[in-house]
């Protein structure tokens, strides 16, 4: 029997609910209103051509990128511990460590600033000790933190998955063969886990760079990140012209991301989840 | 022996990291004073302050209602997109699933702005406005591929002459859809569900820019409550939202190893 027309059906949904909003994203960065209508242009991105962008571009990609690296480098390391333990204490690991991703992520990010904030309890402690207060919040390091920590999941779990699957044999022969334990991680581990890196590192990267809430909340207002600024032109400035070319190219950068690493991907997306 | 100590002390430090901030809300969430600075006696008056906030539990409302409903309605509109896409042949199914991963890869800002300039332009012409109707769309929208995703490869699993020997048999074809495919392909159907549940429940960015004012899901009353300033509240908040988190994950493992341990026994 044919069933197309399900298909078809779903297909109406998708054209109203995704490709016409995206068209309509592309027409607004491509116009500006004027007095006497609409006028095509490439005025938005060239005001995109402009120094102060470029160090909120650069900014953005800096300090999703700093993040992703430090969940990698935090992350590999627990994903080994966690794939070599055995079972029923691993089930018990794995639910604690995903327990906190399961909150609602914007109370994880509030759960920081009542650390970090001016009168919180590090600077409590600190000022208990008779030494000066810091300044934690409201700077970079606050915001890669908050991204470290809600995105470290995201670079565990899909390294985690496939390290489990990994034959032990293979591990067996190699240190048959002579290898020591560093040149069996270098040679054999490393390359075999090279599919969950790269899904996690475009799994952190890409909420990382796209992100307006922890720069806002943990960066502060004179904070700004290219979501941060497509934010303001939506809600606050109301140029959704100049919102919208910021926003195709985040696409495009979220888009070109998702090309280096796609390839080395596997078919099932952050499995290990369920 | 030193490797064994050296891995414990590591994941006890990233533990730490990771609860720290959460155990200081819910120790602070009975705090009597408002700062956080210093402990000033065990009091429960932030949970009855939570329990009588009206925002909070309109916003608790919304959220849950629109968890439930896009759930269901992404569900159902999932289960037949997948199986018209199963049934598509090679070229169109490869336009299909790359339209289908489109809101998966796209980032959630930019899904949002989207919606909300088409609501805004649909709204021009009739008199949707935002709020409840557009959040739920919106929902329904990110959630759809989701489910589509985990139903196809239930659907690829499955034997094709089954729905064919069941039509045999005389069954009406959507007879046999009920009872012969869905059976066959509800493992991925309720994992479709249950993951456009929970991502409808913990959505901020897609809701915050689909939803107009009046209505607001638990994630945006946060925002703007912790945007105007440490609030208690939100403490009392995050303990009890942690403590039923805690027990659903206590229940589904408890579930799931049962089923390991059944599994074990059998063989």
């Amino acid at each position: 029997m044919k069933r197309n027309w399900l298909a078809y059906s779903y297909l109406g949904w998708m054209i109203v609910f995704t490709v016409v909003p995206l068209f309509l994203i592309l027409y607004y960065s491509l116009t500006i209103q004027t007095g006497t209508g609409l006028r095509f242009t490439l005025e938005q991105y060239q005001r995109l051509y402009n120094p102060v962008y470029f160090k909120v571009l650069g900014l953005s990609i800096e300090l999703a990128l700093i993040s992703t690296l430090i969940c990698l480098l935090i992350g590999y390391p627990l994903a080994m511990i966690l794939a070599s333990k055995n079972l029923s204490k691993k089930n018990t690991l794995i639910l604690l460590f995903v327990l906190p991703m399961w909150m609602n992520f914007l109370l994880r990010t509030y759960a920081w600033m009542t650390l970090l904030e001016r009168n919180g309890l590090i600077n409590t402690f600190i000022a208990s000790l008779s030494l000066p207060k810091l300044h934690l919040m409201y700077n970079n390091t606050a915001v890669i933190l908050g991204m470290v920590y809600n995105f470290l999941p995201f670079m565990v779990l899909p390294i985690y998955s496939v390290l489990t699957k990994i034959e032990p044999h293979i591990i067996e022969a190699a240190e048959d063969l002579g290898a020591d334990n560093w040149i069996v991680f270098r040679r054999v581990l490393f390359p075999l886990s090279l599919p969950g890196v790269f899904s996690g590192i475009t799994m952190v990267f890409l909420p990382a760079v796209t992100t307006f809430v922890i720069s806002r909340l943990l960066g502060g207002g004179q904070f700004t990140l290219l979501g941060n600024l497509i934010e303001q032109q939506f809600l606050y400035v109301g140029d959704w012209n100049f919102g919208s070319a910021i926003s195709i190219i985040l696409m495009l950068l979220v888009l070109l991301g998702m090309s280096f690493t796609s390839r080395y991907e596997q078919e099932q997306k952050g499995g290990g989840l369920w | 022996m030193v490797k064994k100590l050296l891995q414990k002390f590591y994941v006890g430090l990233i533990f730490f990291f990771l609860y720290a901030p959460i155990v200081v809300l819910i120790v602070f969430s009975f705090n009597n004073s408002k700062s956080r600075g210093h402990w000033d006696g065990f009091t429960l008056k932030w949970y009855l302050e939570l329990l009588q906030d009206r925002q909070i539990l309109m916003a608790l409302y919304y959220t849950l209602a629109v968890a439930i409903l896009s759930s269901l309605i992404a569900t159902f509109l999932g289960v037949i997109a997948a199986i018209g896409i199963h049934n598509l042949n090679k070229l169109q199914r490869k336009i299909f699933l790359n339209l289908t991963y489109l809101p998966v890869v796209n980032p959630d800002i930019v899904t949002g702005i989207s919606l909300m300039i088409l609501f805004i332009f649909f709204s021009q012409f009739t008199n949707l406005k935002l709020g409840f109707l557009t959040l739920l769309l919106a929902h329904i929208t990110f959630n759809v591929p989701y489910v589509i995703l985990s139903v196809l490869p239930k659907l690829k699993q499955l034997n094709s002459n089954l729905y064919e020997a069941a039509l045999d048999l005389g069954a009406p074809p959507f007879y046999a859809l009920r009872k012969v495919i869905l059976p066959e392909i509800l493992p991925g159907v309720i994992t479709g569900a249950i993951l456009a549940f929970t991502l409808s429940l913990d959505d901020f960015v897609v809701s915050f820019f689909t939803t107009g004012s009046g209505v607001s899901n638990l994630s945006i009353a946060i925002y703007s409550m912790a945007r105007r300033g440490i609030n208690p509240k939100i403490n009392a908040l995050s303990t009890l939202m942690f403590i039923v988190v805690l027990l659903l994950l206590l229940l589904v493992n408890y579930r799931t190893s049962k089923e390991n341990s059944a599994k074990e026994n059998l063989i």
